[in-house]
This record gives structure tokens, C-alpha cells and sequence, in this order.
């Protein structure tokens, strides 16, 4: 891989962001582009100081969701797998339906979901929950079968428990696969946060971000739909950087992907 | 340690081993051989042979079909050594040299003492926390050598180990390996498809011929001189080498 410098990698994209920023507000302001159409970088900042009482209560929802759902993914997506991998049944039993739920769009499920879960917040968990574990299931199924066929030799001859061989071979074989299930989860808890969010529209106190943006397009407040947009956005960088970062942590010295190879 | 009186005294027999695969391949058929407590043996031949499936049958990896090992197939008995290093690479030399001790259920600090050992009798005494992708490719099989060591086996299997290493890796780690099998005394077995190996090591060198596997031929390499350089260079060795060499064209052409 090509070293790039620090200042040419973050020099270089931001650098472009602020040059976009800078022909957008030119535009709107040369062209009169009305605000309800699209508003202008400035716009856009004036609402999300405006109205930050209302965001920030919504972006906290928002990250409420995201965050819990991930978590359950992380757990629940792992200890399936682990499950699975003890048992060829019930692998075999249970792994398509896993599939089906996956492939069903979230935004079909969740109406459903609404109806039968009373708390919303619960049902919006459900949904999060459900687009966000699969990656992580999958990734860490086929990680946990992975392992180096030498290496379950040598844990066979020196007569290695199941459970020895979980711990010691197996796990630590699929924890590359399982943290790139987490970087993609990680990404897909808040599409599921959001997704849900708009499907059940509820309104008032307690809303996350997504229901502020529809509820600001009804009112024509599109400053603010972008203000809210930016937020999600922001949490989804800060999501990926996170996760990228735990794993960078976690492979450390040991794998290659997480190598810094010097030239 | 002490322990070597007692654990030199099976030796290790194959009676009419055969071995066929689900899918029909025949890697073995009909061998027979005994292996000396203390001998330093090698399995030559062409690759394809059945030599891997004859050491996994040893080790109890996999089962002859047909035919019956013994002495060899109690637990603990073994070390092996395969192509590829075969590490963990989330582990350290150390924790990779600990491994079949870890497994056995041996106390960590008892764990950890010996398996430093280990490490120093490879030559790596500065190295227990690397981590193998920090290692050359000759330090690593120096790694897989100490794990397959600490356990002090009686018989060491060695599956064309220094296959993959430059020559002048090979050299040395062939005269470390002779020099821990003379400290130690195990029952070495090693395979091979390299004739100068297989009588640089060896007292005996089985030679094996391909599909289906069997022993073609058996050659004592007998000399006065010590293993080493000096034997590397001398008459008796490129003698010795021409013998294995014929029996190993006569093998293949067979
Ligand atoms: N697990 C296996 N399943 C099917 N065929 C195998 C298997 N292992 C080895 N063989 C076949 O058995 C023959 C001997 O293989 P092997 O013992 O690896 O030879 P060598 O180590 O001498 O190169 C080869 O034809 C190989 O393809
Ligand atoms: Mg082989």
C-alpha cells in the first residue's frame, strides 16, 4: 500500500469539503436559490444553532437506539454464532431463517413491529437490532470455521477440549471476521435506527433525528432538515472511526491487516 | 529430563498399513516398518507418495484403514512439526511455545519456565514476545521446533520442515536439529524429498515409491565421522548421497 503523509490525507478531503462548502453558499447566494429549496452552508449552521435544543434532545434518542442496538448486535449476533459452531444442527436448522430475516428490508418488518411491541423505543430497538446483528453473524460463523487446518491438527494431537479449542483456536481465528462484522454493523445499527424511525413517524417528546427531518420537511423548514442530516452523518463517521479504531486495537501486532509495513 | 530411560523403549511398528481415502486415492498400501527408539530415520521420496499420510498415521491424526500402528499413539508422546510453521499468529513465541503445555493443563508459571527453555534451545532466548509475523521465516520454524520440544517427546515427527528456507537457513537448522537429537535422544522421523538431507540427518533413510505409497527401499547411511560440516564435505557423504539418489530414481521409475 502507498504511505500517504498525514497532511495530504486529511489536508487533501478537507480541503475539497470546505471548497464545495464555499461554491455552494456562492451559488445559493449569487443564484437567490429560495432557503425551502436549498439553503446555503450558513442557513444551514444558523438552524443548527436555532434549533440545537430540539436536535441535540433528538440526536441523544438517536444515538440512544443506535448505540443499544449495536451492542445487542455485537452480543447477539456473537454468542449465535458461537452457538452455532458447537452444533452442526442446529447451525444448519436455524442459520436460514437468519438468512430470511436478513434479506426481508427492515422497512417491511417494522410496521409489524409496531403494532406488536407497545414502547416504541423497544420496537425502533428491534428494528436497529435486526438490520445490524446479521453482518456480525455471519462474518463470525464463517471466522469461527476458519481456523488453520494444521493448527486443529497440532490442538488434536496435544488432545485440546472443545472447549480449549474454542477458546484458545477457533475465537481468536474469527476475530478478524468478527470485527469487520462489527465495522459494518456498527454502520447498519444507525440505518436501522433511522429507517425505523421514519416508519413509525411518532411525533412529540422522544423523537430521534430522522422524525425531525420529516416533521421539519412538513413545515418546509429545510435549513433544519439539513442541520438533522448533518448530525446523522456525524454519527456515522464518528461510528465507523470507532469501530475502526477498537479494531485496529484489538489485531494489533498480529494480523495483517492491522500491519503498518514498512517501505 | 530424567524421564528419557523410560520413554525411549517403545518402538514404533507399522503392520501392513493402508490407507485410502473417501475419495478413492490410495496414498498407502500394505506398508510395514519399525522404527528404532532413538533413531534418527528419514522417509524420502517423490512428492505424492503418501509420506505426510504416513506421519499423520503415526501421530494419530488420521487412521490406516487397513493395518496397525503401534507405540506411538499415546498422548504426549508426540511432537510435530509441519511444513508451514503452523503458529498462532495472535500468540507470542512464547505463548506459542506454552501451547501444549497450556493444553495439557500445566501450571503457568511451570508453563512459561518451560517453555523459556525451549526457546533457548532453539537459539531464541531474545525473542519469546515477538509475535510470529515479526519473525523471518527461519525463526519461525525454529518456534514450531521449541513447541513441538517442550513437552519432551519421545518421538518427534518432521513433516519436510525446511522445505521452504533458503539453503543457508536449511544448514544451520539441520545442525541444530541434530544437535537437540543428540542431546535428547527422541525418535526422530523425518520426511523429505531432498536426498542430501535425508542422508546428512539420518542413520536411515526409507526410500518410498508413489501410487501407491510404499517402501521401496531402505539404506543405512553408516559413517565414522561425526555429523557435521566435515561429514557434509567428505567422500562417504557424497557416497552415500549417490546411493540414495539411485534408490530414489529407482523408486520413481518403478
Ligand atoms: N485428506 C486427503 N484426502 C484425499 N486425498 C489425499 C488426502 N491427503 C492426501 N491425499 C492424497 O494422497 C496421496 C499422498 O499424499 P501425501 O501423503 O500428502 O504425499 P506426500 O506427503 O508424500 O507428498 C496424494 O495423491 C494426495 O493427493
Ligand atoms: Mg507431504
Amino acid at each position: 500500500m502507498n504511505k500517504t503523509s498525514p497532511l495530504r490525507r486529511f489536508g487533501l478531503p478537507i480541503g475539497l469539503g470546505i471548497l464545495t462548502l464555499i461554491v455552494w453558499e456562492g451559488c445559493v447566494q449569487a443564484l437567490n436559490v429560495s432557503p425551502f429549496l436549498l439553503p446555503g452552508p450558513v442557513a444551514i449552521y444558523h438552524a443548527l444553532v436555532d434549533d440545537w435544543g430540539l436536535l441535540s434532545e433528538a440526536l441523544l434518542v438517536t444515538l440512544q437506539i443506535t448505540g443499544l442496538a449495536f451492542v445487542c448486535a455485537v452480543l447477539g449476533g456473537g454468542l449465535i454464532a458461537v452457538l452455532f459452531s458447537l452444533s452442526r444442527s442446529v447451525e444448519t436448522t436455524l442459520f436460514p431463517y437468519a438468512v430470511i430475516m436478513q434479506v426481508t428490508p427492515v422497512v417491511a418488518i417494522a410496521p409489524l413491529l409496531i403494532i406488536w411491541i407497545d414502547n416504541v423505543r423497544l420496537a425502533l430497538l428491534a428494528c436497529a437490532w435486526l438490520v445490524a446483528f446479521f453482518p456480525i453473524l455471519s462474518n463470525t460463523t464463517v471466522g469461527l470455521n476458519s481456523s488453520d487446518h494444521n493448527l486443529r491438527d497440532m490442538f488434536r494431537l496435544y488432545g485440546a477440549t472443545t472447549r480449549q479449542t474454542l477458546f484458545r483456536l477457533r475465537m481468536p481465528s474469527a476475530m478478524p471476521y468478527f470485527l469487520t462484522g462489527v465495522r459494518i454493523s456498527g454502520g447498519l445499527s444507525l440505518t436501522g435506527a433511522v429507517v425505523a424511525e421514519f416508519v413509525a413517524g411518532t411525533s412529540g417528546q422522544g423523537s430521534g433525528l430522522a422524525y425531525r427531518i420529516l416533521e421539519a420537511s412538513y413545515q418546509l423548514q429545510t435549513p433544519r432538515m439539513f442541520a438533522a442530516l448533518l448530525l446523522i452523518s456525524l454519527t456515522g463517521v464518528l461510528i465507523f472511526l470507532a469501530t475502526s479504531f477498537i479494531s485496529q486495537r484489538i489485531l494489533g501486532r498480529w494480523h495483517e491487516s492491522a500491519m503498518e509495513r514498512e517501505k | 529430563m530424567s524421564e528419557t530411560t523410560t520413554a525411549v523403549e517403545a518402538t514404533v511398528r507399522l503392520r501392513g498399513i493402508s490407507k485410502t481415502f473417501s475419495n478413492g486415492t490410495t496414498a498407502v498400501s500394505k506398508l510395514n516398518l519399525d522404527l528404532e527408539p532413538g533413531s534418527f530415520v528419514s522417509l524420502l521420496g517423490p512428492s505424492g507418495c503418501g509420506k505426510s499420510t504416513v506421519l499423520r498415521m503415526i501421530a494419530g491424526l488420521i487412521d490406516p484403514s487397513e493395518g496397525e500402528v503401534t507405540g506411538s499413539r499415546e498422548a504426549g508422546r508426540i511432537g510435530f512439526v509441519f511444513q508451514e510453521p503452523t503458529l498462532m499468529p495472535w500468540g507470542s513465541a512464547l505463548a506459542n511455545i506454552r501451547l501444549p503445555l497450556d493444553l495439557a493443563g500445566v501450571k503457568p508459571a511451570e508453563a512459561n519456565a518451560r517453555a523459556r527453555d525451549a526457546l533457548a534451545q532453539v537459539g531464541l532466548e531474545g525473542f519469546a514476545d515477538a509475535y510470529p509475523r515479526e519473525l523471518s521465516g527461519g525463526m519461525r520454524m525454529r518456534v514450531s521446533l521449541a513447541r513441538a520440544l517442550t513437552t519432551e517427546p519421545d518421538i518427534l515427527l518432521l513433516d519436510e520442515p525446511f522445505a521452504a528456507l533458503d539453503e543457508i537457513t536449511r544448514f544451520k537448522l539441520n545442525n541444530d536439529l541434530l544437535a537437540l537429537w543428540q542431546a535428547k535422544r527422541f525418535t526422530a522421523v523425518f520426511v523429505t524429498h531432498s536426498v542430501f538431507e535425508s542422508v546428512y540427518l539420518s542413520q536411515r533413510v526409507v526410500v518410498m515409491a508413489a501410487r501407491p505409497g510404499r517402501v521401496s527401499d531402505d539404506l543405512a547411511i553408516e559413517t565414522d565421522l561425526a555429523r557435521g560440516e566435515e561429514f557434509r564435505t567428505s567422500a562417504d557423504y557424497a557416497q552415500l548421497c549417490r546411493r540414495a539418489s539411485e534408490a530414489l530414481e529407482r523408486a520413481m521409475a518403478s
